[in-house]
């Protein structure tokens, strides 16, 4: 289970604080899909930082009795001047994995071949997306965060994405946040919708679909 | 299909496993960062401050040759070097280390206190190396003779790393605050090189000029340094108490600053 109670994230910024996350509850059980649907910049990346434990709320409480992904994005993670092979090996010695035995599913997912072996900060956007996924993969959690990873790669990959994600690893939780309802009505059991920092818990997605459509203006 | 890792322990024992992975790992990443793996790569950790030392070791004996003082001008020259290596590099390589971490840190368990340690332990490492083996290669060539107290050479190298240690986490956190820190910290690590101890023995300043440079923590450690090494030849003035007084209270300032700052730092 992961409960988030009573949560509230401020930022200090040059404006003054402002509050992105207010009063937030949310209780995820395991093996349940829980999109959490929201407009560019509502929160939904704050929420999912938090709940990863990257970032500390300004008050309230997260509590974690099963182990959580760290948020997959197509992007984020990575050392730009190391390796995909180093970022590899920093990831699975930070989550005390063996290496050695995922190198060769690494190169053959991310369809990297020799650049695996080259510095990070000169693959292509695409390239990076390949890799983060496929590294994402590589260490197992209860629990997997999962950021607009809809925008990963081209249709071929984004299935084999699918396959990994939603069918070999169907008996685990996920959070997936994103702003395309679609998405979330593929994948997830249930939804709630982050408006204004207030987040909204429904038991069908579709009901979550029509009160973000309601609110879309706002 | 591998079975998920297991749900986070809160005993201490499974934390300090962590925290010793996520350690190694960032030191992994800062020695292939730093110094790659092409020609002597991480080698370069103590080469290069044994450079450094070799250089002013001999700069300093070819100039205080002419002056025909009685001074082991060589053995003054190492100890002096090195502890300004040790405790100005600490602190230079804590500011803005977060920065270019800030990736890494969407991993839960990568936190400031773990990417400080990775830095402080390379940069200890390579100042002692560095000291340690030109301290043996000029002992066996016969530059300066063994010290007379290896105790309190030890002793004191140990104080001077906490001197730099503390530091470098107030300096380290305060920099994510405030990018004054990082302008003013070279001028102000240039200016007090000189008044450091590495490059006068205490006893031959005037009175006044010795209360005033006492104020210096590191004056004392560097004091207690040379009487390990060459003692019996002049009078080292230094309050070990008084040292461990100002590394306690640097201490604990870089401890809340670092607290402070591990609140706000969000990952990129």
């Amino acid at each position: 289970m992961i409960h988030i109670e009573h949560v509230t994230k401020r930022y200090t910024t040059r404006h003054g604080s402002v509050t992105v996350l207010d009063d937030v509850n949310l209780t995820i059980r395991p093996g349940e899909k829980v999109g959490i649907l929201g407009r560019n910049g509502a929160g939904k990346s704050t929420i999912i930082r938090l709940i990863s434990g990257a970032e500390r709320p300004s008050e309230g409480l997260i509590r974690r009795d099963m182990s959580v992904s760290w948020p997959l994005a197509f992007g984020g993670a990575f050392q730009g001047t190391l390796t995909g092979l180093d970022n590899l090996r920093f990831i699975c010695r930070v989550y005390g994995t063996s290496t050695e035995d995922k190198i060769a599913y690494v190169q053959e997912f991310s369809e990297l071949g020799r650049y695996l072996r080259e510095p990070v900060k000169t693959y292509s956007a695409g390239m990076r997306a390949r890799l983060a996924f496929a590294i994402s993969m590589v260490v197992e959690f209860d629990c997997f965060l999962i950021d607009e990873i809809v925008a990963v790669g081209d249709s071929r990959f984004h299935e084999k994405c699918r396959v990994e994600l939603f069918e070999k690893r169907k008996d685990r939780a996920m959070i997936i946040v994103s702003h395309d309802p679609g998405y979330v009505h593929a994948h997830c059991d249930r939804a709630a919708v982050l408006i204004k920092g207030k987040l909204t818990a429904f038991d069908h997605v579709d009901d979550a679909f029509a009160f973000y459509q309601s609110h879309a203006a706002e | 299909m591998a079975e998920p890792s297991r749900p986070p322990h809160s005993s201490l024992a499974a934390s300090w496993a962590i925290q010793r992975r996520v350690i190694g790992a960032l030191l992994m990443r800062e020695v292939l960062t730093r110094f790659g793996r092409h020609n002597i790569g991480f080698l370069w950790l103590f080469v290069e401050p044994m450079l450094f030392t070799l250089g002013v070791t001999i700069l300093w004996s070819v100039a205080g040759a002419a002056h025909g003082s009685n001074l082991p001008i060589t053995a003054f020259a190492l100890t002096g070097y090195s502890t300004v290596l040790l405790w100005r590099n600490m602190p230079g390589r804590c500011i803005g280390a977060i920065e270019p971490n800030l990736a890494l840190m969407y991993h839960r368990h990568v936190k400031v206190v773990d990417i400080f340690a990775a830095r402080l332990l390379l940069e200890a490492a390579g100042a002692t190396i560095s000291f340690m083996v030109l301290s043996i290669i000029f002992a066996v060539i016969g530059w300066i003779k063994p010290p007379e107290d290896i105790g309190k050479v030890l002793f004191a190298w140990f104080m001077l790393a906490w001197f730099g240690f503390s530091l470098a986490i107030l300096m380290g956190a305060w920099s994510e605050q405030s990018e004054i820190v990082d302008k003013l910290w070279h001028p102000f690590s240039y200016l007090l090189f000189p008044l450091s101890g590495a490059g006068f023995m205490v006893d031959a300043l005037p009175t006044a000029a010795q209360e005033f440079v006492l104020f210096l923590p590191m004056v004392h450690g560097v004091e207690l340094l040379r009487e390990g090494f060459f003692g019996s030849t002049f009078k080292a003035h230094y309050d070990i108490g008084y040292m461990a007084i100002c590394c306690a209270g640097l201490n604990v300032l870089g401890l809340a600053k670092m607290r402070e700052i591990s609140r706000t730092v969000m990952p990129e």
